[in-house]
């Protein structure tokens, strides 16, 4: 189980907002790194071409010279050392363009040489939201969750990459380049974290309404946090330990929530929304939308399609007294 | 005056036989187009067609201006509620979809139908009918979109509506058949543009010029033409099959019966890449033109020049999987896309060096035109270069479909052609109207819109390198991205500003701008060796063409050909690569059926959208109005 103290830990970070949270700028991977600096090698040359260029063409235009007389009269001396400068310019182009085609081609080795790792997840897109399956030889070990992946901390993760429906994208800029979530293939990729902490990530390929709000998050662990986190999230939701929450898995049980929604331990079994058995140990809620507490909760159950127009959640009508009960249970499932 | 003559055993009226105090007045009646409503619907005159289409094509750019300002307004603050998903998807869907389809493509071929025939120094452009059918199917097309945009039905899964999303399962409703129709009319009427311009330049050049001698305009418009030719007909195919899959229930996307979604991406990106180099080679176009006029001197490297356009147009249909680097493709063969894309900066690079040459040894003279290419330089240069980068598959697969992207799509884009078409409004007005601009206001628009862009689409690569993604509706508070996405939304406002002003100048100047007379600028090439505007037979006489820079090389007396009918259309069919006399050939004279043909296949488009019954009973009636239209009228050969 993930403890609340790490929870707390990782908040001023997710607050903060900037460092490492979801940019191709603050690389916290291997491979994110490995892009980064190729990143940084491109921008640098080609900004030195540009500077070139501007620099040549403002000298052209400043350069003193006499009016021509007769636009066709032009001086093959002149001609001729231009057509060696343009020459010369071509050259440097194309040798420019070699030389980028092989470092790109470098790194591209580096980066999908292998697609070997020890833990593999499968990631399979939604309209708008990510279910996660943590595969394990032992079926009874493999456990799925939704909007959330954790991982061990240097360890490489292998992803393999499904649709359910239209294409999305899988991308988490810290930690790796993004790939294509498409119907009727599986795609693979691999994240790697260097260091403990709470990574963003967005779906990056255009897929209808709510393609704004299907985020995830990935929080890297030390390997024995990790190893807690997988023993917790195998386990099924532990039966509700007070009257409220007891009456709020009543109402989640007799209610439409059940058809779409599984709760591991419970009837519940629904497959076409998010897994909810450990819902409260997740940090966000609608896949990004909103951080995981007792008002985004009460507010998200009340109206989902005010928060999230489109989603293909719909509004279940409850009494005004279920609400709080329900959020409660929700809570408490860890 | 030196002429040569071309006898013919015609017993017709020929130029010879007529006074040349009279002539121009009789070759314009027999070239006129009528007074009224129904002469007004009925002309083939490329000048009349080229001006409709120019107006038009900055019409769809104005609307889909007010769809980016609509965009920049939802995006300049975070977590706003100004406009919901629904809405914005199809905001930014129309944007895309009018700049590429409706603006891009169109403008440049707009452009060529005024221009071509007068470069080349013919009097009309070649098949002047289709002419008039393709402007109208390109009119009614866009009207069609923006008609059910504004009723709430218009098109929202992107300028490229990958499927599944806009196949049938994910888009019910009309809205994705509206997006494909629309890519129908386009292609029709691009493709007719494109076989007009390339028989006008194959067949209809004045006598004397050679291959060597076709302005650099002329040619990037040719080589864009096939570009047209060979890239079309891929996303015909591809919004032909949505169409069917959502129509008529085939397969061809649907993985779940054997179909493939990636067979859409590769179709559309077939065309699709060519496309930006098809927006991108009539600006190229503008440059070299105003580059020579402005420079005082003829463009360094013609043939260098030349055979970059050509080197670009080959290599452009090479490069589409680069827009694919992330769903998964082989290594190498992704290589090989990386490699082919950053190659064509090579022949992009030699243009550019070309023209820096040519002002490097000439003595610029800054007008606005060319304020707008040194613009142009600026910005396109600058998205070129962010192109390399995305050329490379690994910083791809970060940068991808982020609002980098964006910022370098729209460098390139607004870069390539629209700071060059600007220009070339400002250099070609005074021959579309008689009248000059006003400097002073061109000056301005040019400051504020370099300015108000770099504003606007800077920050764009930082806001993607900080993870924005491309398309969505809003962005929450804490991803940092505010303060960038406000400047953005300032400086695409003070773009949109810089246009009022062009705007207000266009309107001052149409009616009280300086008189402009037939060659303001000293220019060399044949569209300015008549009046401004040209007489609707383009010439009194048929020029003669001894030089590449014809105004430049002959400037006391024009050499001429003359034996040409008086009272009757004909032009002077010349052979493709010598340009020798070869046949005098009769041109069509103005038609309603152009416009019938072209209402008829509107309505046989939109009606198929809601029944496949709308062709099995519209195709009767399309082959009535096209017999109509062809119907023989007994003329005579002439040869
Ligand atoms: C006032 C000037 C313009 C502004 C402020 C502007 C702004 C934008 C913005 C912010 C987007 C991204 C929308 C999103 O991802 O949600 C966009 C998309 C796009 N723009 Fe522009 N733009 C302008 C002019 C142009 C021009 C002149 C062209 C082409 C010639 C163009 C072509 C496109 C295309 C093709 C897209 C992609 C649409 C899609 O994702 O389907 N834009 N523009
Ligand atoms: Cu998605």
């Amino acid at each position: 189980m993930l403890d609340r103290r790490s929870v707390l830990l990782l908040l001023p970070l997710i607050l903060a907002g900037c460092a490492g949270w979801q940019s191709v700028l603050d690389p916290e991977g291997p491979r994110a790194d490995l892009l980064a600096n190729l990143f940084w090698v491109f921008t640098a040359i080609v900004a030195a071409v540009w500077l070139m260029t501007m620099a040549v063409l403002v000298l052209a235009l400043l350069r003193r010279r006499a009016a021509r007389a007769d636009p066709l009269v032009l001086e093959p001396e002149a001609e001729r050392s231009m057509a060696r400068a343009v020459g010369a310019a071509a050259a440097l182009t194309a040798a420019i363009v070699v030389a980028l085609t092989l470092v790109s081609y470098g790194a591209q080795r580096a980066l999908f040489d292998s697609h070997e790792a020890e833990l593999t997840l499968l990631v399979k897109g939604h309209q708008w939201w990510w279910e996660v399956t943590y595969e394990d030889a032992q079926p009874s070990r493999s456990f799925t969750t939704a909007n959330e992946i954790h991982v061990p901390v240097g360890e490489p993760v292998l992803l393999k990459l499904r649709s359910s429906d239209v294409i999305h994208s899988f991308w988490v800029p810290s930690l790796a380049g993004k790939m294509d979530l498409i119907p009727g293939r599986e795609n693979l990729l691999i994240i790697e974290a260097t260091r403990e902490g709470v990574y963003r990530g967005q779906c990056a390929e255009f897929c209808g309404w709510q393609h704004a709000h299907m985020a995830m998050t990935v929080v890297a662990h030390s390997a024995e946090d990790f190893e807690r986190w997988r023993e917790s999230q195998i386990s099924a939701a532990k039966p509700p330990d007070n009257p409220v929450r007891k009456r709020g898995m009543e109402i989640f049980l007799t209610r439409p929530c059940v058809m779409c929604h599984q709760i591991r331990g419970t009837p519940a079994a629904g497959r076409v929304a998010p897994d909810l058995t450990h819902f409260g140990s997740r940090l966000h809620l609608a896949a990004g939308t909103l951080a995981n507490n007792r008002g985004n909760l009460a507010a998200w159950i009340i109206d989902p399609q005010g928060i999230k127009p489109g989603a293909h959640m719909p509004l279940v009508k409850l009494g005004a007294e279920e609400i709080e009960p329900l959020v409660s249970y929700l809570e408490g499932l860890r | 005056m030196s002429e040569t003559v071309l006898r013919s055993p015609s017993k017709e009226a020929l130029d010879t036989d007529v006074k040349d105090g009279e002539l121009p007045a009789r070759l314009a009646a027999t070239w006129g187009t009528a007074a009224g409503l129904i002469g007004a619907l009925s002309t083939v005159d490329h000048k009349i067609i080229g001006r409709r289409y120019i107006i038009t094509g900055f019409f769809f750019l104005f609307l889909g201006g007010l769809a980016a300002v609509a965009i920049r307004l939802q995006l300049a603050r975070p977590d706003n509620t100004l406009i919901g998903p629904d809405l914005y998807d199809q905001i930014f869907t129309m944007h895309g979809t009018t700049m590429m389809f409706l603006f891009g493509v169109p403008i440049g071929e707009a452009m060529a139908v005024y221009l071509v025939p007068l470069m080349v120094g013919t009097r009309n452009i070649a098949f002047p009918r289709l002419n008039a059918f393709s402007y109208y199917v390109y009119l009614f097309g866009g009207l069609m979109i923006w008609i059910a945009f504004a009723l709430n039905i218009g098109p929202d899964n992107g300028w490229f509506s990958y499927v599944p999303l806009a196949g049938p399962e994910f888009s019910p409703g009309k809205r994705a058949d509206f997006w494909a129709q629309m890519v129908t009319f386009t292609e029709v009427s691009a493709l007719a543009v494109a076989v007009e311009i390339i028989i006008t330049v194959l067949k209809l050049r004045a006598p004397g010029m050679t291959l060597d001698r076709i302005p650099l305009f002329v040619w990037a418009m040719f080589v864009n033409a096939f570009l047209i030719i060979f890239a079309m007909p891929a996303v015909m195919l591809g919004s032909t099959m949505l169409i069917l899959d959502r129509l008529l229930d085939t397969h061809f996307f649907n993985q779940a019966e054997g179909g493939d979604p990636l067979l859409w991406q590769h179709l559309f990106w077939f065309f699709g890449h060519p496309e930006v180099y098809i927006i991108f080679l009539p600006g190229t176009a503008f440059v070299s033109a105003i580059v020579a006029t402005f420079a005082r001197r003829p463009v360094f490297g013609y043939s260098a020049v030349v055979l970059s356009l050509i080197a670009t147009g080959f290599l452009s249909f090479g490069l589409w999987v680069h827009h694919m680097f992330t769903t998964g493709l082989p290594q190498l063969g992704a290589t090989f896309f990386t490699a082919s894309s950053m190659m064509i900066a090579i022949p992009s690079g030699i243009q550019i060096f070309c023209w820096i040459a040519t002002l490097w040894d000439g003595k610029p003279v800054y007008r606005t035109p060319l304020l707008f290419v040194l613009g142009f330089f600026f910005i396109f240069v600058a998205g070129g270069l962010s192109g390399i980068m995305l050329a490379s598959v690994p910083i791809d697969t970060q940068v991808h479909d982020t609002y980098f992207v964006v910022a370098h799509f729209h460098y390139v884009l607004i870069g390539g052609a629209v700071f060059p078409l600007i220009g070339a409004i400002y250099y070609w007005f005074p021959k579309f109207t008689g009248r000059m601009l006003r400097e002073g206001l061109g000056r301005w628009h040019f400051w504020l819109a370099l300015i108000g862009f770099n504003i606007a689409f800077f920050p764009m690569h930082i806001s993607g390198l900080r993870g924005m993604p491309r398309r969505v509706y809003t962005y929450p508070a804490e991803m940092g991205w505010d303060a960038l996405n406000l400047v953005s939304t300032l400086g695409a406002t003070l773009f949109v500003a810089s246009f009022l002003v062009f705007l207000y100048n266009v309107v001052v100047s149409s009616r009280g701008g300086e008189i402009a007379g037939d060659n303001p600028w000293d220019a060399s090439t044949l569209e300015w060796a008549t009046t401004s505007p040209p007489p609707p037979h383009n010439f009194d006489h048929v020029p003669f063409v001894t030089s590449r820079e014809l105004l430049w090389a002959e400037r006391q007396t024009l050499p001429v050909v003359a034996g040409l009918a008086v009272d009757k259309r004909e032009v002077l069919v010349t052979t493709t690569t010598q340009a020798l006399p070869d046949l005098k050939e009769s041109s069509p004279d103005p038609t309603i059926w152009p416009l019938i043909s072209a209402i008829v296949v509107t309505a046989i488009f939109i009606g198929s959208i809601f029944t496949p019954w709308a062709v099995a009973w519209g195709a009767p009636v399309a082959s009535f109005v096209i017999i109509a239209w062809f119907w023989p009228k007994s003329t005579e050969e002439n040869v």
